[in-house]
C-alpha cells in the first residue's frame, strides 16, 4: 500500500515537472539551421543569457536548409542560414502562413583551404568553380604541385554547399568525387590530413581556440580575374571593400514580426556588443545598411 | 464452481494478451511496409523503374538537371557490407570455434561477456574510430591520401557484426550434441578433425544464420558508414574509393527535403529497395536452413 502511494506520487511529480519543463520551452527561445553559424550564435546565446538572466535560448545546426524548413513548420523561432531563402521556399512559407523576415547578422568571408604542403598561394574563383565540377583534376594545372585534386564540401542541406554552386560553379554541378561531409569541421579534419585536399569552410572556422589560424592549414588568396590581386578571407578591409570575391552575409530568420523576447535577442546582435562577439569569433560585423535594414524588420 | 471460471477468464485474457503481443510485430512490419510502399511509388509519376535503378547518377538538388539513378548507392552498398562479412565471418568462426572447443571454461566465462559489450558500442563512437584511427591509417598503407572510402566503412562494419557473428555462432557449436564429438575422437580424429569435419558442419544452420544476422546489421548501418566512408556520389570502382551508401544517402538527404515532391519520395523508394534487398537475404537464408535442415534429417 505504501509502495502505490510511492509510486502515486512519483507520477504526479513527474508530470509536474514535465508541465514545468514545458511551460519553459514556451519561453525558450529555438534556434536552428546553418552549420557555418551554429557556434556564432551558440555563443552570442550564451553571452545574452549570462546578460540577461531568464532567458533561454537553445541554438541548433542541421544545415540551413534544415533551418529553413523548420521555421517553415513552425518548429524553431528563428532560421539561420548562409544563404538567401530560395524563391519556392518562400512561396511555400506563405502556403503555410508564416512570413519570413530577415536579419543580416554577420558578413562571412568563405575561404578555400588546402592543405599546408600544398605549395599554391592564390587561386581564381573561376579555378575554384573548375576543381570542385571536377574539371581539374591535378593541381599541376594551377601550380607546380603534380597531386590528384581529392574535394571535400558539404551535404546538400548546407547553405554553403548552395552558396558556393550558385557563385562558384556556375549553377552547374558538384563533381560527383566531391567527399560530402557533416560539417564545417569535418572538412577541416579531413584537409589536414590529406595533401591533395582542397575544402571550403566559414571564415570563423580557420581559427584555434587562441584566435590563431589552425595548424596544418593553408587559406589561399582568391582573385576576381587571372593574374590580378588575390585576397584572403581574412581581410577585413578586402571584405567590406568587395575585393575578396566569394564573401557573404550570414541571415537569421522569423515569422513575421519577432516576438518581443526574439526581438531584443536580435536587436542585440545587431548592436555593438553583439558585433563584437561577430569580430572576436573570425567573423565580419554588418553594414550600416543592414544595421538600418535589421531595425526596420524589427519593428 | 466460481473460482474456476475466474480462472477461465483470466486464462483466456493473458491468452489474448500475448497473441495481440504476436500479432502486434506482424502488424507493426506490414504498417511499414504498406506505408514505405505508398510513400514511394509516386516517386515513379517522374522517374521510370529503370532510369532509377540502372543509372548511376543521383543529384537531385542539380541545378542543371535532377537525376535520380541509385545503382551507385547499391553497388556501394553492396561492397561496404560485402567487405565488412569478409572480414568478419572468418574471425568470427574461428573465434566462436575457440570459445566452444579449445578456450578454458574460465577463459570463455571472461571471453563471451567482453564480446557482448563490444555490441554494445554506440555507432557514432564506431564512425569517430573509422574518422581518428583507421582512416589515418588506411591512408598511410595504401598511399591513397585520405582514408574515407570502402574499405574504411568495411572495417567498422566488420567490428559491428562481429558480436553477432561469435555470439550465435559460439550458440550454434555449443548446441552440437555432444555424442558427435565423442565419436569422432574415438574414431581416431584429431581434436582440428574433429572440430572442422564434424562440429563445424553440423552446426552450420547456426553459423549461416549468425551471418545472416550480421549482414542485416551492416546493410542497414548508416551512422557509421555516413562518418567514415567519405560519401562521394561518384560510381565505385574500389575499396579505396569514397563512396555513399544508400542508408547514408537517405540520411543526408530526408532532413532537408521539402515534402511531397519527386525528391522526397523518390528517397522512400531508396528505403524500399533497401527493404527488399534484405527481405531477400533472409528468405535466402531461411531456404539454405530448411534445405540444410532436411537433408540432416
Amino acid at each position: 500500500m505504501k509502495r502505490t502511494k510511492l509510486i502515486t506520487f512519483l507520477t504526479l511529480a513527474l508530470f509536474g515537472l514535465g508541465g514545468l519543463a514545458a511551460a519553459e520551452r514556451a519561453k525558450m527561445i529555438q534556434v536552428k539551421g546553418s552549420d557555418t553559424m551554429v557556434n556564432l550564435v551558440q555563443i552570442l546565446a550564451e553571452e545574452y543569457m549570462g546578460k540577461n538572466p531568464g532567458e533561454a535560448i537553445a541554438v541548433l545546426g542541421g544545415g540551413s536548409g534544415t533551418g529553413i524548413t523548420g521555421l517553415i513548420n513552425q518548429t524553431c523561432d528563428i532560421a539561420n542560414s548562409s544563404r538567401e531563402w530560395k524563391p519556392k521556399e518562400i512561396d511555400q512559407a506563405w502556403d503555410k502562413g508564416v512570413k519570413p523576415r530577415h536579419f543580416v547578422v554577420a558578413v562571412d568571408g568563405l575561404s578555400v583551404i588546402v592543405n599546408e604542403k600544398n605549395p599554391i598561394d592564390q587561386v581564381t574563383v573561376a579555378q575554384v568553380g573548375a576543381l570542385y565540377r571536377g574539371e581539374i583534376k591535378n593541381w599541376k594545372a594551377i601550380g607546380d604541385y603534380p597531386k590528384p585534386v581529392s574535394l571535400y564540401g558539404r551535404q546538400s542541406n548546407s547553405g554553403t554547399y548552395v552558396f558556393m554552386q550558385e557563385f562558384v560553379l556556375g549553377n552547374k554541378n558538384y563533381s560527383a568525387d566531391m567527399k560530402e561531409m557533416n560539417g564545417n569541421a569535418q572538412i577541416i579534419e579531413g584537409v589536414l590530413q590529406d595533401e591533395g585536399a582542397v575544402g571550403y569552410v566559414g571564415v570563423g572556422y580557420l581559427f584555434d581556440e587562441n584566435g590563431k589560424v589552425r595548424k596544418g592549414l593553408k587559406i589561399l588568396k582568391v582573385s576576381k580575374q587571372p593574374g590580378g590581386a588575390g585576397f584572403m578571407p581574412t581581410d577585413k578591409a578586402a571584405v567590406d571593400s568587395g575585393d575578396y570575391p566569394i564573401a557573404r552575409p550570414l541571415y537569421m530568420a522569423t515569422n513575421g514580426k519577432p516576438k518581443a523576447n526574439v526581438g531584443a535577442f536580435l536587436a542585440w546582435i545587431s548592436g555593438a556588443e553583439g558585433q563584437a562577439i561577430v569580430e572576436r569569433e573570425g567573423f565580419f560585423p554588418i553594414s550600416p545598411a543592414h544595421k538600418a535594414q535589421n531595425d526596420k524588420n524589427l519593428q | 464452481m466460481r473460482k474456476t471460471r475466474w480462472t477461465n477468464v483470466r486464462e483466456s485474457a493473458i491468452r489474448a494478451f500475448f497473441f495481440t503481443c504476436g500479432i502486434l510485430t506482424v502488424l507493426v512490419l506490414l504498417g511499414i511496409f504498406a506505408t514505405l510502399v505508398a510513400t514511394a511509388v509516386p516517386a515513379f509519376r517522374d522517374i521510370t523503374p529503370s532510369e532509377f535503378l540502372l543509372k548511376t547518377n543521383w543529384d537531385p538538388t542539380s541545378p542543371e538537371k535532377a537525376e535520380y539513378g541509385i545503382l551507385s548507392m547499391v553497388v556501394s552498398t553492396l561492397m561496404v557490407t560485402g567487405g565488412a562479412l569478409l572480414l568478419a565471418v572468418p574471425i568470427g568462426i574461428g573465434v566462436a570455434s575457440y570459445l566452444s572447443d579449445v578456450a578454458h571454461w574460465r577463459v570463455r566465462e571472461i571471453l563471451k561477456p567482453v564480446v557482448e559489450i563490444l555490441a554494445g558500442i554506440p555507432s557514432v563512437v564506431v564512425g569517430f574510430l573509422g574518422i581518428v584511427l583507421f582512416g589515418p591509417l588506411i591512408a598511410k598503407v595504401f598511399h591513397t591520401g585520405h582514408g574515407l572510402n570502402a574499405a574504411n566503412g568495411s572495417v567498422l562494419l566488420a567490428i559491428m557484426a562481429l558480436p553477432t557473428i561469435i555470439s550465435i555462432s559460439e550458440d550454434a557449436l555449443s548446441a552440437v550434441p555432444a555424442a558427435y564429438g565423442e565419436a569422432s575422437l574415438a574414431l581416431g580424429a584429431s581434436r582440428w578433425q574433429t572440430l572442422v569435419r564434424v562440429k563445424l558442419p553440423a552446426g552450420l544452420s547456426g553459423i549461416i544464420a549468425a551471418t545472416m544476422l550480421g549482414m542485416g546489421r551492416a546493410i542497414g548501418e548508416t551512422m557509421t558508414v555516413l562518418m567514415a566512408t567519405g560519401n562521394a556520389r561518384s560510381f565505385p570502382h574500389g575499396f579505396l574509393e569514397s563512396v555513399r551508401t544508400m542508408t547514408s544517402g537517405i540520411a543526408i538527404e530526408l532532413g532537408e527535403v521539402p515534402y511531397y515532391t519527386t525528391h522526397y519520395y523518390a528517397l522512400f523508394a531508396i528505403g524500399l529497395v533497401l527493404f527488399v534487398m534484405t527481405f531477400a537475404v533472409n528468405m535466402a537464408a531461411d531456404v539454405v536452413l530448411r534445405k540444410y535442415q532436411e537433408k540432416e534429417r
